[in-house]
């Protein structure tokens, strides 16, 4: 199959497949964790839930400070991970106009070369990541098959992309093809393996900030 | 026919000086990106190159490429060359028609077998024993490969003859194909474009006056000295594309500012082709120039790329009831899967017996 071929059926067939098992199995999952419902709370309310689960969606965001003195370079690396992965993800001029076509409308979109500096940025805390993994006996006792892939289908798209950007290793046509082609890998994984948490997240910490709002702790 | 005589003799008999034939061979190094040193090369092979007998099959085309080619402007490179090579057989150009034309090839093919230069433009069509194109009740596949017998080498002009073109698009009801796909054993260049630049046909030409082969070719078959460089990163809108300032539609204030036409569709990062720096119509402009995006045109499969004005980034199905009827189907699941989990959890609560402090006391 000649790369413009691989393109082709990367933006066409592939993705279609890609994007209803993503959609079809993101929201099983999270019918799945919602399906498991609240335990009734008999207990008289000291304080707001909804107010709780609302300040816990932006609060676990932010790393503790016992914890980022103990670990700076996990949680700083982590931190780094995360926003560059959103910026690309969502602030490239290419991604955007994915989206508009997706959602019919789109938003402003930053620098390609800012989108750049980041992904090479990005693709550096992956690599560190790993190594972080790895080096820690414990962490790499606990690791599961399912870590490391889900590390291997983030990191994928990120270096294909980087490479297209810039004319990198193989012709543009064909990287172009696999990075979609890797996009379309993470999408399958996503509702999967650990990164349901691109949305799961969001429930978990709002269960716990209802769970601690209506006991009254600052949470 | 292709008269015995050189090309420098053939120039100065057409009132070509000396300087001009020089200023010429300049152009043709330059044009070849060959370094200056090589320039009295090229003159001395130039002087010396007999006039090569051309047979130009068309096949299933559009006679853009011909159109495209006779538009060159003298008294440059392209027309020079054109001057001064031996078409002995072209449908369009050709004065002789019937019988007479079908002898004038079978002539040329005779008597300079083994060193006539065969250029194709148009696919040859597969389907239904190639009978959709017949050229004096003679199947393009059978005319092919009778002319690509004697050929020195063939050149393909257009994507159509390079890679099957608009005719192979999708659903492809002819069975259209390129000249490689038939021709095997000859030497072929792919001169793609719809149509190719003028002063590429003539390149490729030059190159094998001058040095009797066909110039290097990249995984196409097309010469790295004209499709070795990437439209996007030759273009002069790339600055904005950096910048992430794109046009959003043909006449926005980004569009009039020059802005990147990639929402547009512009298909340059995947193309490669000369267009951005020789341009067209005597160095006039080029697509993107004049405000649309490139389509792509000297790529294999261009016409199913997914749409001349989408993206490329963007995916090519219909996404947004696709994804409607995902997401029907990923609520469906989850709200079976709900049920079903909500069943066996009142199955268990009704299967469980309260145990009391007898119960408990009756075990030990």
């Amino acid at each position: 199959m000649s790369a413009e071929a691989l393109l082709a059926w990367a933006r066409g067939p592939a993705f279609e497949v890609a994007l209803v098992i993503f959609i079809a199995g993101m929201l099983l999952r999270l019918f799945e964790i919602l399906s498991l419902g609240y335990k009734t709370d008999l207990s008289e309310a000291r304080g707001s839930g909804v107010q709780g689960g609302l300040r816990t969606l932006f609060s676990r965001s932010l790393p503790r400070p016992s914890i980022l003195a103990k670990e700076p370079l996990r949680i700083i690396n982590s931190f780094v991970m995360h926003i560059g992965l959103l910026a690309m993800i969502f602030l490239f001029g290419p991604h955007v106009a994915v989206f508009e076509s997706l959602l019919g409308f789109g938003w402003p979109n930053l620098p390609s070369g800012v989108i750049d500096a980041l992904s090479a940025m990005t693709l550096i805390t992956l690599v560190v990541a790993l190594m972080l993994r790895l080096n820690n006996p414990v962490l790499r006792f606990l690791s599961t098959p399912g870590d490391y892939w889900a590390w291997l289908v983030t990191l994928l798209p990120v270096l294909t992309g980087y490479l297209a950007y810039n004319h990198l290793l193989l012709p543009y046509t064909l990287m172009l093809a696999l990075h979609i082609l890797s996009v379309e890998l993470l999408l399958i994984s996503a509702p999967f393996s650990k990164l349901t948490h691109m949305f799961s997240f969001a429930l978990s910490r709002w269960y716990q900030g209802y769970k601690a709002g209506h006991r009254g702790i600052e949470s | 026919m292709a008269e015995e005589i050189t090309l420098l003799e053939s120039l100065r008999r057409r009132g070509v000086s000396r300087r001009g034939f020089l200023k010429f061979c300049t152009a043709t190094a330059s044009l070849m990106a060959l370094p200056p040193a090589l320039i009295p090369r090229v003159a001395a092979a130039l002087e010396q190159a007999k006039r090569p007998s051309v047979i130009w099959l068309s096949f299933q085309e559009c006679t853009g490429c011909t159109e495209s080619l006779t538009r060159s402007h003298a008294p440059t490179v392209e027309s020079l060359i054109f001057d001064h090579i031996s078409l002995d057989y072209h449908h369009t150009l050709q004065a002789a028609a019937g019988d007479a034309a079908e002898h004038a090839r079978e002539e040329a093919m005779k008597q300079h077998h083994g060193k006539y230069i065969l250029v194709v433009d148009g696919s040859i069509p597969l389907a239904e024993n190639g009978n959709y194109s017949t050229i004096a009740g003679i199947s393009n596949l059978e005319m092919l490969k009778e002319c690509a017998e004697g050929a020195a080498a063939i050149v393909s002009v257009g994507t159509c003859a390079a890679y099957g073109g608009l005719p192979m698009a999708k659903p492809n009801p002819t069975g259209a194909v390129g000249v490689s796909e038939i021709i095997k054993d000859k030497p072929i260049v792919n001169v793609p474009g719809c149509p190719p630049i003028p002063t590429v046909i003539t390149g490729v030409l030059a190159h094998f006056l001058v040095f009797g082969s066909l110039p290097e070719l990249d995984h196409l078959g097309r010469p790295k000295v004209f499709f070795g460089q990437n439209i996007h990163d030759r273009c002069y809108r790339r600055p904005f594309y950096e910048r992430g300032q794109f046009a959003e539609t043909f006449d926005d204030e980004g569009a009039r500012k020059g802005w990147c036409l990639y929402k547009l569709g512009c298909k340059g990062p995947i193309t490669y082709n000369a267009c951005a720096t020789n341009k067209w119509n005597e160095g006039t402009s080029w697509p993107v120039e004049s405000g649309h995006g490139c389509i792509g045109c000297s790529e294999p499969g261009f016409w199913d790329f997914g749409g001349l004005y989408k993206a490329l980034s963007v995916p090519t199905g219909n996404i947004g009831s696709t994804a409607v009827a995902a997401a029907a189907l990923g609520v469906a699941a989850g709200a079976g899967l709900a049920a079903m989990n909500r069943s066996k959890k009142q199955a268990a609560a009704k299967a469980h017996e309260t145990m009391t402090v007898t119960d408990l006391n009756k075990e030990t």
